[in-house]
């Protein structure tokens, strides 16, 4: 069953455009890599659907519901979380705070996360709940930041860049989070420069280059294609 | 006695102990990279070494001279280029008027109220953007650039004084992984040319184990070890806070 | 001892008001990140309700009941502004809403007239505490530690809003990063209207509380926004006991200046904000500002190019046709475009700071003023001819620049711009207050150009020479190395400071700079009209030249020019009316809300448009 749908869509930053008819889909519970270079577009592609850009024209369905052009506090209610590049947890509030601000109710079609259920997928949240998120370390950080999101209960979780700017020790226990959560049944689009750890969690891909969708297959499929990588990925 | 000697340098915010005895030398010609975990002090080290934070204890000498209590723009008069994981350029100028500030200010005209900035230094400007590749988009405005670009241009503007040390804040973040093997390879040229120390931070491991000579590891604050780069990959401690098992970077994945 | 207790109390219950008006502007900054400049209205609005409500409702009741009325009734009005005039701009650069609390300002000045009437109101005491209590042998009013009471009730419910609350976490979460907010599913748009009523209705209480003691008059809004300015920058933008504490700090201090040195009271406010800048830039409660966190002027600008040779030919040809005024303009259209031309000077220096620089300065007056009272002082008490005085004119001006702009420089974004409107009430309490010298209300008459330059036309052309030239200095500037150093160090600070240069000493610098350009401009004012008047350094006085270039549009140097000379204008066809203020506030609204590139920006837009038209086909 198809979760999410982009069909088309185009975005533009003020005059500049961004995004030529980018359309892909993603099935419920599979994990999808959207990959490409620094610029490529793949941060304005999560923008666009969680509505924190709003696509000029195409069309972003959801669970079979068109979710274009609805401000972003609807799309996450429609049961999208957002968890940015740059990780922007309130480093003004305590952990728990921070857990707070991302609490939505259960709901039945997604797997339901409480502060408890958290404190257990990523144990050094409880170890400094009372800590400001601005105290935290970077791989602590990147962990709140998907916990606060989880706390929203959503069908869908979008991660801008993961792997971004953290060791790779922190790198690796962030692939183990992300197929804990695939065994949950949340489905889960993952935006990334790094192939060996895209490699690592996502059964398919996606390869973005300049606004427009390049290339689309399997994770194997593009392991058997360095012509691909190579053009598009450079690497 | 090597070029640039730090010793003992610590600071801490509020009781969390952010930098703890670090010491470390550098030589001229010498790419040294500091690696680390986040959190692990990198930043801090770098805005110690480039006078924005000011330690609570400790001494960084260059070619003998206490840098220590220096601000920032003191720093570089001394002959210290600097390079920002963010990239800093001046968005309303145009790439050449980028270089021809530092060029300005190294001349002492910053203040200068007459006369066409743009017309001063404009021939040294354009051979900077030709060693680093980007003579051919000089006269186009700097916002408009690509990321990789703006990072060649900070490269440039960071040679305009003829640095003696340039210290480089995760100088690849946010490119392409050849681009960032790229750009290192040109930064690496430069070094063995002019003779000029660079200590860099750098969270690609495929461009500091290519192209740094030795490697600093932070943790915590603290010097966890010293090295060549095939003695830091090896080391045991490294690889448990911060390498991992190696399958998300270089061949170990692939 | 009793003495001094007496005192401390009378200053804390002065600092009740004061405290509940820089809290709510602090919360409502703290999330919607707008400094609405109509706070002081909305605390006027308070306390004209309340006297309203009072009159109607009686007794104990009746006088608590109307204070919570005046605030319900001020967060009303203040929701409603949020929705109509702030909403749909949201998205525009921080400074056009700016600009546009300044149209509601006006607004409100002239509805509160047409409701209120001119004459300033006093208050009924509060029923139960009109006695005073005799403390250590002083007489202190009751209502004074009713205030005092009041003040702390307030602060200890905020902080249980927002430390022990759902909704304050997330107002607390909003003040930081609000997009994200919004992305973890909270509707932001009802949640900045809540903060906004919630903010106006602290001024409202705020006004409504003191009314026994202060009355409700027009001049309040104005009156209490210095104060409020400097308690915040005090305090810590965003922090509510920040408020609390440079409440306090200021009021008490000010009870004890009154009675050591009356004359002491403003100067001393403005010195405890200079410890406490130099040591605490970001208040004794702020946080650090994010470099480009906000004050930013819009989007990056496209680089200087030198003017093209049609652009020369246009610059000559507007120049041309503005010496031809007196020919064809008549008497009236000479006086008219002197003052355009004036104008246009004064808009352009503050462009060079606001917009070459970055740094938006909400008390570019002082220096218009300071320029225009250095040229009368000169003439009125050392027979100064008019060919010097106005060579000191922006000398003098500098001068304060210089003073004004070591203080200044140290900050950026909002608390530049608090700072600066704070210096120049100082500037304008001073020559209002210091009758001996400068006449306070009543002015300086009688300064007039000399002999030669007598006749207008001759004048005229005087101005236009000498107008023409400082805008054609100030655009020249713009292009040298220290120009460029000053727009370097608006684009980055920090790669500013890394290639070596003094960042803050460029920028003081380019402040007294621009200062004596408007001096400049208010020297050449002073000798049109034959005499000067306190509201040439009024805050009003600051936002004119702020609306002027906001008209014409930030990002381009023509723009300044272009706004001066319609807002010149329009102002003269619309001071005919009675409710002028009224008319201006809902046109800056509107002009705001519609062109959000200002006259310029708009030109550019349509320019590049069909540039981009002939392109693609």
């Amino acid at each position: 069953m198809t979760m999410l749908e982009l069909a088309n869509i185009n975005t533009y930053y003020g005059s500049a455009h961004i995004l030529h008819d980018v359309s892909l889909e993603i099935g419920s519970g599979e994990v999808v890599a959207l990959l490409g270079r620094n610029g490529a577009g793949k941060s304005t592609t999560m923008k666009s659907i969680i509505g924190l850009v709003r696509p000029a024209s195409g069309s972003v369905r959801f669970s079979g519901r068109e979710i274009g052009g609805m401000p972003p506090y609807e799309i996450c209610r429609n049961g999208i979380g957002y968890v940015p590049e740059e990780r922007r947890i309130f480093s003004d509030l305590t952990v728990f705070e921070n857990l707070e601000v991302g609490r939505r109710p259960a709901r039945s079609d997604a797997p339901s996360w409480t502060v408890e259920r958290l404190c257990e997928l990523f144990p050094n949240l409880a170890e400094r709940r009372a800590n400001r998120g601005g105290q935290l370390s970077g791989g602590e950080q990147q962990m709140l930041t998907i916990a606060r999101t989880l706390m929203g209960n959503p069908k869908m979780i979008l991660l801008d860049e993961p792997s971004e700017g953290i060791a790779p020790v922190i790198v690796e226990q962030m692939a183990r989070t992300i197929q804990e959560l695939k065994r949950e049944g949340l489905t889960v689009l993952l935006s990334e420069q790094n192939l060996h750890f895209a490699k690592l969690v996502s059964d398919r891909a996606f390869i973005i280059e300049s606004g427009t969708m390049r290339y689309s297959g399997t994770m194997a499929e593009l392991s058997d294609q360095p012509d691909i990588r190579e053009k598009y990925l450079a690497m | 006695m090597s070029f640039l000697q730090v010793r003992n340098l610590a600071k801490s915010f509020g009781g969390v102990q952010a930098v703890a005895d670090v010491s470390f030398d550098l030589g001229k010609g010498e790419l040294l990279a500091l690696i680390g975990p986040n959190g692990a002090g990198k930043s801090t080290c770098f805005n110690l070494l480039y006078g924005n934070l000011r330690p609570d204890s400790g001494s960084v000498k260059l070619d003998g001279l206490e840098l220590i209590g220096l601000k920032p723009r003191r720093i570089w008069r001394h002959g210290v280029g600097r390079t920002f994981q963010i990239t800093a350029t001046y968005g309303s100028m145009s790439v050449v008027e980028n270089v021809q500030m530092a060029l300005i200010s190294d001349a002492g005209q910053s203040i200068r109220a007459y006369g066409r900035a743009s017309n001063l230094h404009r021939d040294k400007a354009l051979s900077l953007l030709d060693l680093v590749g980007m003579a051919d988009q000089a006269d186009r405005a700097t916002n408009v650039l690509a990321y990789g670009d703006l990072k060649r241009l900070e490269l440039a503007i960071a040679l305009a004084h003829d640095p003696k040390l340039m210290l480089m804040d995760e100088p690849t973040a946010g490119m392409a992984p050849r681009e960032r093997l790229a750009l290192m390879a040109l930064t690496a040229n430069i070094v063995a040319d002019r003779g000029v120390a660079v200590l860099f931070t750098e969270h690609d491991m495929d461009v500091v184990f290519e192209h740094a000579h030795r490697a600093l590891v932070l943790n915590r604050g603290k010097l966890l070890a010293e090295g060549s780069v095939d003695e830091v990959r090896a080391n045991a401690a490294v690889q448990e806070v911060y390498l991992g098992g190696g399958t998300t970077f270089g061949e170990g994945g692939a | 001892m009793g003495f001094i207790v007496a005192q401390l109390l009378t200053g804390m219950a002065n600092a009740s008001a004061l405290f509940l008006v820089a809290s709510g502007l602090s919360i409502i900054f703290g999330v919607t990140r707008v400094v609405n400049f109509a706070h002081g209205s909305f605390y006027m609005l308070g306390a004209f309700v309340a006297y309203s409500a009072m009159q109607v409702l009686p007794g104990f009741i009746g006088f608590w009941a109307s204070i919570l009325l005046a605030g319900l009734a001020v967060g009303l009005i203040g929701l409603i502004v949020e929705v109509c005039v702030l909403k749909p701009i949201y998205k525009s650069p921080e400074l056009y809403q700016l600009v546009a609390t300044f149209g509601v300002i006006l607004v409100i000045q002239d509805l509160a007239l047409l409701v209120w009437g001119p004459e300033d109101l006093i208050g009924k005491r509060a029923p139960g505490f009109e006695g005073v209590v005799m403390i250590l042998g002083e007489r202190v009013p009751a209502y004074d530690l009713v205030l005092i009471a009041f003040a702390v009730i307030v602060l200890c419910a905020l902080w249980y809003l927002f430390n022990r609350t759902r909704a304050g976490v997330l107002v607390r979460a909003a003040t930081q990063d609000r997009e994200m907010v919004s992305a973890l599913g909270v509707n932001q748009s009802i949640l900045f209207t809540a903060v906004f009523f919630l903010g106006s209705f602290l001024a409202g209480i705020g006004g409504a509380a003191q009314l026994p003691k202060g009355g409700a008059d027009l001049l309040m809004d104005f009156n209490i926004l210095a104060a409020v300015f400097v308690v915040v920058v005090i305090g810590g933008m965003g922090s509510i006991i920040g408020a609390f504490v440079a409440a306090m700090l200021i009021s008490i201090l000010q009870v004890f200046g009154v009675h050591l040195l009356p004359q002491s009271t403003l100067v001393l406010m403005f010195v405890v904000m200079a410890v406490v800048l130099v040591f605490r830039p970001w208040g004794l409660f702020g946080r650090e500002e994010q470099a480009g966190e906000h004050g930013g002027a819009g989007p990056p600008q496209e680089p200087l190019r030198e003017l093209s040779g049609r652009g020369r030919l246009v610059v000559a040809a507007v120049i041309g046709a503005l010496a031809l005024v007196p020919v064809f303009g008549g008497q009236f259209g000479t006086v008219l475009f002197a003052d355009v031309i004036i104008f246009c000077l004064f808009a352009a220096s503050l462009h060079y700071i606001l917009g070459i620089g970055g740094l938006v300065s909400f008390g570019h007056a002082a220096f218009y003023g300071g320029g225009a009272y250095t040229a009368a002082l000169l003439v009125q008490y050392a027979g100064t001819p008019m060919e010097l005085a106005l060579l000191l004119a922006p000398l003098g001006a500098g001068f304060a620049a210089m003073i004004i702009g070591w203080f200044c420089v140290r900050l950026s974004g909002v608390y530049f711009a608090m700072l600066t409107l704070a210096f120049a009430q100082v500037l304008w309490s001073i020559v209002f207050q210091w009758t001996d010298l400068t006449g306070g209300d009543d002015g300086i008459l009688g300064v007039w150009p000399s002999q030669w330059a007598s006749d207008p036309v001759v004048y005229y052309y005087l101005v236009l020479v000498l107008g023409t030239g400082g805008v054609l200095l100030l655009r020249a500037m713009a292009h040298t190395p220290f120009g460029y150093a000053l727009r370097g160090a608006r684009d980055s600070a920090l790669r500013s400071e890394a290639i070596g240069m003094n960042v803050q000493f460029i920028q003081w610098m380019s402040f007294v700079f621009a200062g004596a350009m408007a001096g400049l401009a208010g020297g050449l004012f002073v000798f049109a009209k034959g005499s000067v008047f306190p509201t040439e350094l009024e805050i009003a006085k600051s936002f004119d030249a702020l609306i002027m270039v906001f008209l014409g549009g930030v990002q381009s140097l023509s723009g300044p020019i272009a706004g001066a000379s319609v807002f010149t204008l329009l102002q003269d066809l619309l001071s005919r009316f009675e409710y002028w203020r009224l008319c201006l506030g809902l046109l800056i609204i509107a002009i705001v809300i519609l062109f959000p590139g200002g006259i310029a920006g708009a030109g550019n837009w349509m320019r590049s448009r069909f540039s981009r038209a002939e392109v693609s086909s």
